[in-house]
């Protein structure tokens, strides 16, 4: 899947998404497994990299003793109306400081993208029926936000009075 | 009133913008139906039965004279010289073409005007008291609340896809004008015995298929703190509200499934890492936005000057008028006066582009340019003299505004039903004009006094039925039109549920039930006693009775 949208461009990807348990991957790729068999993983066993997906309903928990160490976490968005990802991504950045890349993945298209980055997805995988190119105006529709965001730390409403 | 600056203004623009490309590549076919429903409706628009629907949004019902002009304009130009007003105080045009909605939206954004988040799985307008910064028993200005709140909830990036719509609503005042109780947050401004002021947070009231009063999950809350812990409700609602059946979405089923108290804890679990984060308000940024909503040009003035009690002795329906239709204002010598749009063979709440032209011409010439909302679907002119009130009641008469019916049996509250909206199982509008053509004795409705009558054309709930003392639902029963009959339902510090009174009516029998239920009160009232005090204290069996006994 050549359709990911990362440090503002669109980019080769050298991640494979491992969308099931039963799919099966080589000892030397870097794989996005999901959460279950990410945790069951050996790592000892293999040469590329791992990292989890999570699904919206995730249990943070099991990620945090890893955290600092993870290159990559992504989160799936079974349908684009689902909305918990944006909860999930807030709370890895700002309440448990994951510094890793974040990376949108499922049903991600242009119009989510720019609150996407807002709550500190870094990457996105965007559908494979849509193009990658059109998808990156997503990020450029706003050019502020009202709230206090992983991207702008300070609300409008104190940036206001600071003036 | 708030006043944009470069970033408001810059927002909206670009929020223009982009509705204008997604509604581009939806008619290019880039966008499917499913696709575009969700990013339309988080702009107001819906497809109805004849024709989109826009909904415009009126920050907690306030509205300025060149607003309005600018929604007479668009009336004339985009649709059909008419729109209606809505109980979340906003205003809705029925019959835009698709294609130059985002032409209408370019023009409110020159008025600091948008549709932002009027509809869809987001946090919605928020509302307030209509009269808020006039009401005599007001006893804080929740103004610069409502617009931190509108600010705040506004492009949100972590909660444009909650499970289902989201509403808040704030009171100020010791009667609670807001309907606080049945919203999804209410926030009653409040001070504590330190004399710090603070909110009372209610979460988890509704209407809707399940109609749910509010609870309490914290008594108060300082106000430094208010978005911090409405970020943490919106997280744990966002995270764990259900997603699986859209009529157990709401934030209510939530609170109900988890009690309120496991709820509270979840919420203060989540605050406790938020709590004094970025987004705690220091005092220079409430004063910011506070000082927005500061007091106008008020003469010092008498109350009751000749020009105002002359007239009130010598004409009757004028009298009338002042009785119902005005308000009393914290200033001395001034009211508050609310235009009604409950004509009688006129769909309530719908409003004409000429009426709307007049009532920024008064707003102007009598008070200070400024209008409100209300969510009973009234027009507000909240400051005028009590020496302007005899022309300014003339006035609205010729303009068909002056029907001296607010909060009586006629002022009916109304969703725009069958005639317009897909949603609905029955139509509204015919049938809140066949009760006003009953009830059309002045003296009658007078005698009657008090009663809330909304009306919903479906279990939706637009029309508020449940908080109605007498409610109508509009049901489908095999392809047809019946209306169910609630008693005892209110709104305000005694919100309650309404109960149905047993089998629903034909079209044709809504008057002649109501007309019982009113006979049957009218008998039964102690002296003063209004008439939902009087469905409390006796109940709704001896009304079954009346209206469903046999003819002899």
């Amino acid at each position: 899947m050549q359709n990911l949208i990362k440090n503002d461009a669109v980019t080769e990807d050298a991640w494979r998404l491992i969308r099931s348990d039963e799919e099966s991957f080589g000892a030397a790729e870097d794989v996005i497994l999901p959460l279950a068999a990410w945790l069951a993983l050996d790592p000892a066993a293999r040469s590329g990299q791992a990292a989890p997906w999570l699904a919206p309903d995730a249990d943070l928990g099991l990620l945090l003793p890893v955290l600092a160490q993870l290159p990559l976490i992504a989160i799936d968005f079974p349908a684009f109306t689902d909305g918990r990802g944006y909860s999930l991504a807030r709370l890895l950045r700002e309440r448990y400081g994951y510094q890793g890349e974040l990376r949108a993945i499922g049903d991600v298209q242009r119009d989510q993208l720019a609150y996407m980055a807002q709550v500190g997805f870094t990457a996105f995988a965007i559908r494979d029926d849509r193009p990658a190119e059109a998808a990156l105006d997503g990020l450029r529709d706003f050019s502020d936000q009202y709230q206090a965001t992983v991207l702008q730390p300070e609300p409008l409403f104190k940036r206001r009075t600071q003036r | 009133m708030y006043k944009y600056d470069e970033v408001d203004h810059r927002l909206v623009r670009e929020r223009v913008e982009q509705f204008r490309d997604q509604t581009r590549r939806y008619l290019a076919g880039e966008l499917s139906e499913d696709e575009f429903r969700p990013l339309r409706l988080m702009n107001g628009l819906y497809v109805q039965r004849h024709a989109p629907m826009l909904r415009v949004a009126i920050p907690y019902g306030h509205l300025s004279s060149t607003q309005l002009r600018k929604l007479s304009h668009i009336a004339r130009t985009y649709d059909r010289g008419y729109a209606h007003l809505t109980t979340r105080q906003n205003i809705q045009f029925n019959w835009p073409a698709l294609e130059r909605v985002p032409d209408i939206l370019a023009e409110l954004a020159e008025v600091e005007m948008h549709a932002i988040q009027t509809s869809g799985n987001c946090v919605r307008n928020t509302t307030t008291d209509a009269f808020a910064g006039v009401a005599a028993d007001e006893l804080i200005d929740g103004r610069a609340y409502c617009e931190i709140i509108r600010q705040w909830s506004t492009l949100h990036p972590e909660f444009a896809y909650l499970p289902r719509k989201f509403k808040i609503a704030v009171s100020g005042s010791a009667d609670d004008r807001a309907a606080t109780q049945v919203h999804d947050i209410g926030l009653h401004v409040v001070k504590n015995d330190a004399g710090e002021v603070g909110f009372k947070v209610i979460v988890g009231g509704g209407l809707g298929r399940t109609p749910l009063v509010g609870k309490t999950i914290r008594e108060f809350l300082p106000t430094r703190h208010l978005l911090t812990y409405l970020d943490a409700v919106l997280r744990v609602y966002n995270r764990f509200g259900r997603r699986d059946n859209k009529y157990k979405a709401r934030i209510k089923i939530l609170v109900q499934a988890l009690t309120p108290e496991a709820f509270a804890a979840k919420v203060e679990d989540e605050w406790a890492h938020l709590k004094d984060g970025p987004a705690t308000l220091r005092d220079e940024d409430v004063a910011h936005y506070a000082s927005f909503f500061t007091d106008p040009a008020y003469e010092p003035l008498a109350a009751n000057p000749d020009s105002f009690t002359g007239p009130l002795a010598s004409d009757a329906a004028f009298a009338k008028w002042v009785a119902r239709n005005t308000r009393s204002h914290k200033q001395g010598g001034y009211r508050s006066v609310v235009l009604s749009l409950k004509k009688t063979g006129v769909p309530p709440g719908d409003i004409t582009a000429e009426q709307m032209d007049a009532a920024a011409d008064w707003a102007d010439r009598f008070g200070f340019g400024e209008l409100r909302v209300a969510h009973e679907q009234n027009l507000i002119l909240p400051d005028v003299k009590e020496s302007d009130l005899y022309e300014v009641w003339q006035l609205a008469r010729q303009h068909g505004f002056a029907t001296p019916n607010v909060g009586l049996l006629t002022d009916i509250i109304c969703c725009p039903g069958g005639d317009f909206c897909s949603l609905a199982n029955a139509r509204s509008i015919p049938v809140a004009e066949a009760i006003q053509q009953k009830f059309d004795s002045l003296d009658y409705l007078f005698d009657l006094g008090d009663i809330d009558c909304n009306f919903s054309g479906c279990m939706n709930a637009c029309g508020h039925h449940h908080i109605g003392n007498i409610g109508i639902l509009g049901v489908d029963k095999n392809g047809e039109e019946w209306y169910q009959i609630t008693l005892g339902g209110s709104q305000g510090n005694q919100t309650a549920i309404g109960k149905v009174i047993g089998p629903s009516f034909a079209q044709a029998d809504v008057p002649l039930a109501f007309e019982k239920i009113m006979n049957l009160y009218v008998e039964q009232r102690l002296a003063g006693e209004r008439f939902i005090e009087t469905v409390r204290r006796i109940g709704l069996e001896p009304f079954k009775e009346r209206v469903y006994a046999k003819s002899h």
